[in-house]
């Protein structure tokens, strides 16, 4: 506690990037893979190849990706720029997979009968498919922030400064405070990320919770009364 | 790029294949303490997974546990674990196995859960014992979900084993990219990440094939892991 | 007035679910298709708002052929009420029927207005309008469908075995509601079952149909009956079974009417 109290000032400084390395890819990368999930729920072809490139991306080592990135794309070996793209490919890679699960999970008879009504392709995609495949989408969505808020930490690595950064220095100069306090904060921002996912879905979704809770009860009751 | 044609000239140096810094060396090294890894995370995780997937208690604090590993930052842990563990071998595989429990146990009560409750249930009428059950009936059936732990746990212990070698100790495929980053030989860096990418991708393949196997005589569609 | 003209239907994957098939629905009654699984009856309900488009011929309504109709226009003017009710799971009863409303530029206060008055008339409390669809019954479900198909006061309402996933006692329910409602509304309806009962009570018109849209006759229920055309109807329709053969016996002072197998049907009062 005494280490923290003296080093507050790094500490925030060091969170507020962690916070930005994690934020933007996780935003990129749910906002790129929406598209390509839904694209590829609908052709078949393509989700194999699309679903078998998304596993093979997520095999490489995020140190080699870090690594590698440079010369691929030519930035400079230690810049954070390598840090963003690696982990929103990585949070692309995840993300298909689940966007193209949540599309699938969207019931067939609920799209017709929504056809049927008179909802034009786009007005149906939009209004309908999307917030269907919200719940699967939300639970994709946390596991890319969980895994992608821990993965920043290697960024320390290649010198790229974030809460991993306490790590390498705390190991360094064999200070356990500093390791634990980079530990803990990285927790808890992976925390404050999921419970914000969680929230915004509950805010946008409350239909999801109903049918869940209070949905399958009153269900059992009417068939009890009857 | 002459990145590309200077890791080509690094593969092509014969000093690189023989020796203790040779990538068969290492590449056993790698191999070697990912599989230590995998037994010790599997003798605690399936088990419990199994026992939760059985009985149905405590999948809630299953879940909110394996939520929290996952939060933690491999190279937090293991830079903290080797300031009392010291140098050598076993901080990196303390975090490794934290790393792999998740997916495994997952896999298990998934898997587990997967089964159809009234298959179960004949299984019992017919005069199953529990441990039959779970033996003759749940496991064979949740066995591709089972694989599946096995599977991602595998490919993340193998592409983050490459962070552990940032302490001293550990051998393994990670020298070449933590090394090379240290004296700037890039060339080096990618020839590791390439050596791991290539391991991680044929050990993908293996478990595949592995999936289909624990998938014959099945026609039943099997959800997909985490 | 919908007519069919000549109409075929053959799938992508070569089954051929209509061969040729003509026929008239005239306006303000009901029409009921029914036949086994297979007889194409749902294709072609689900050609008159072009979910599905003939392979052959023409469906015309009030004269006019609904392939120069657009698509989606078209949807919107005709009601359609599904087997599984068809709702929208992430909006509210009273957001689900509005939908219709809202899709043709409705503004939203009419829309709710109308979307609760119709809700009264299929007969559901108004405290459900804010509820999930989750959270209703089968039989309650089915209603909100009735009443989303209904609510922009469509001359055409298709009906798509509406009442085949929901338990006797609410099908009878529902089916009574059902009559009340298009003695009402006198609305032209199209109707598909596989229950030969559930559309001599329905139909006003009622087409048997066999395999591959064929229709095996076309009639009033009492014309079927009283003159089925084949020994498909006639096995169809249960005549050569016991349970449709009636007559009247005398039974310690009532005239009680029976059927061939000796089970009482009910009493006849003159």
């Amino acid at each position: 506690m005494t280490w923290l109290q003296n080093n507050t000032d790094k500490v925030v400084d060091l969170l507020l990037s962690h916070l930005w390395l994690s934020a933007l890819p996780i935003v990129l990368g749910f906002v790129i893979a929406l598209p390509i999930g839904w694209y590829a729920n609908r052709h078949r072809r393509i989700r194999g190849v699309l679903l078998s490139a998304a596993g093979v991306l997520y095999t490489v080592p995020s140190l080699a990706f870090f690594l590698i990135l440079p010369s691929i794309i030519g930035t400079g070996f230690l810049s954070p720029a390598n840090v963003v793209v690696a982990l929103t490919i990585y949070a692309v890679a995840i993300m298909v997979r689940s966007a193209t699960d949540a599309f699938a999970s969207v019931s067939p008879a609920v799209l017709d009968a929504a056809t049927a009504t008179g909802f034009a392709a786009a007005g149906r995609a939009f209004r309908v498919e999307l917030p269907l495949a919200g719940p699967v989408l939300v639970a994709g969505l946390r596991v890319v922030a969980v895994s992608t808020v821990s993965l920043v930490s290697v960024g320390a690595l290649i010198g790229v400064n974030n809460l991993g950064s306490l790590f390498t220095e705390g190991y360094r100069t064999d200070n356990d405070a500093e390791i634990l306090t980079g530990v803990i904060g990285i927790v808890i921002l992976a925390l404050v990320f999921d419970g914000l996912i969680v929230l915004v879905g509950r805010l946008l979704m409350p239909w999801a919770t109903a049918s869940r809770t209070t949905g399958t009860s009153l269900r059992g009751l009417a068939r009890a009364r009857r | 790029m002459s990145v590309v044609s200077d890791t080509i000239d690094w593969f092509s140096d014969s000093t690189h294949w023989s020796g203790d810094d040779g990538v068969p060396h290492r590449l056993v090294q790698h191999l070697g303490y990912t599989s230590l890894t995998i037994a010790i995370a599997a003798a605690v995780a399936i088990p419990i997974g199994l026992w939760i997937g059985h009985t149905g208690r405590l999948r809630g604090l299953a879940v909110v546990s394996s939520g929290a590993l996952r939060a933690l930052p491999t190279l937090g842990v293991l830079t903290y674990a080797s300031l009392y563990t010291g140098i050598g071998i076993k901080a990196a595989i303390f975090t490794l196995v934290l790393l792999a429990i998740p997916p495994l146990l997952a896999g298990a009560y998934a898997g587990l859960e997967s089964v159809d409750r009234q298959t179960i249930d004949a299984a019992r009428s017919i005069g199953m014992t529990e441990w039959q059950i779970l033996t003759k009936v749940e496991v064979p059936l949740a066995l591709p979900l089972i694989v599946g732990g096995f599977r991602s746990s595998t490919l993340q212990v193998v592409a983050t084993a490459t962070v552990a070698a940032y302490i001293p100790g550990p051998g393994g495929l990670g020298r070449y990219l933590i090394d090379g980053l240290a004296l700037r030989d890039y060339p080096q860096v990618v020839a590791g990440s390439v050596v791991v990418i290539v391991l991680a991708l044929v050990l993908d393949g293996i478990f595949v094939l592995l999936q289909r196997l624990a998938l014959r005589n099945r026609p039943a569609p099997v959800r997909s892991t985490v | 007035m919908i007519e069919y003209r000549s109409i075929g239907k053959t799938f992508a994957d070569g089954t051929e679910a209509v061969g040729d098939f003509s026929l008239v629905l005239p306006s303000r009654t009901t029409t009921v298709f029914v036949g086994s699984s297979g007889c194409g009856k749902t294709t072609l309900l689900r050609m008159v708002n072009r979910m599905i488009e003939p392979s052959r011929g023409q469906v015309l309504i009030d004269d006019v052929d609904i392939a120069t109709r657009n698509k989606v226009e078209l949807r919107r003017s005709i009601g359609y009420v599904m087997q599984h009710s068809g709702l929208l799971p992430h909006r509210k009863v009273i957001d689900n029927v509005a939908t219709v409303l809202r899709l043709n530029g409705v503004d939203k206060s009419e829309a709710r207005d109308r979307s609760y008055a119709v809700l009264e008339t299929v007969g559901l409390d108004a405290s459900l309008a804010t509820k999930y669809p989750s959270q209703l019954s089968g039989g309650q479900q089915q209603r909100v469908g009735v009443a989303r198909g209904l609510v922009s006061d469509p001359n055409i309402l298709l009906m798509d075995e509406p009442f085949g996933a929901v338990d006797p006692i609410v099908r009878e329910e529902l089916q009574a509601e059902l009559l009340r409602l298009q003695r009402e509304l006198d609305k032209t309806i199209v109707f598909v079952t596989h229950d030969i009962d559930e559309a001599f009570l329905l139909g006003d018109q009622v087409v048997i149909l066999k395999k591959g849209g064929e229709v095996a006759q076309v009639g009033s229920p009492a014309e079927i009956l009283a003159t089925p055309a084949d020994d498909f109807v006639r096995s169809f329709v249960g005549l050569d079974k016991g349970h449709r053969k009636l007559h009247v016996e005398d039974r310690d002072g009532s005239r009680i009417v029976v059927d061939a197998t000796g089970k009482a049907a009910g009493v006849l009062t003159e």
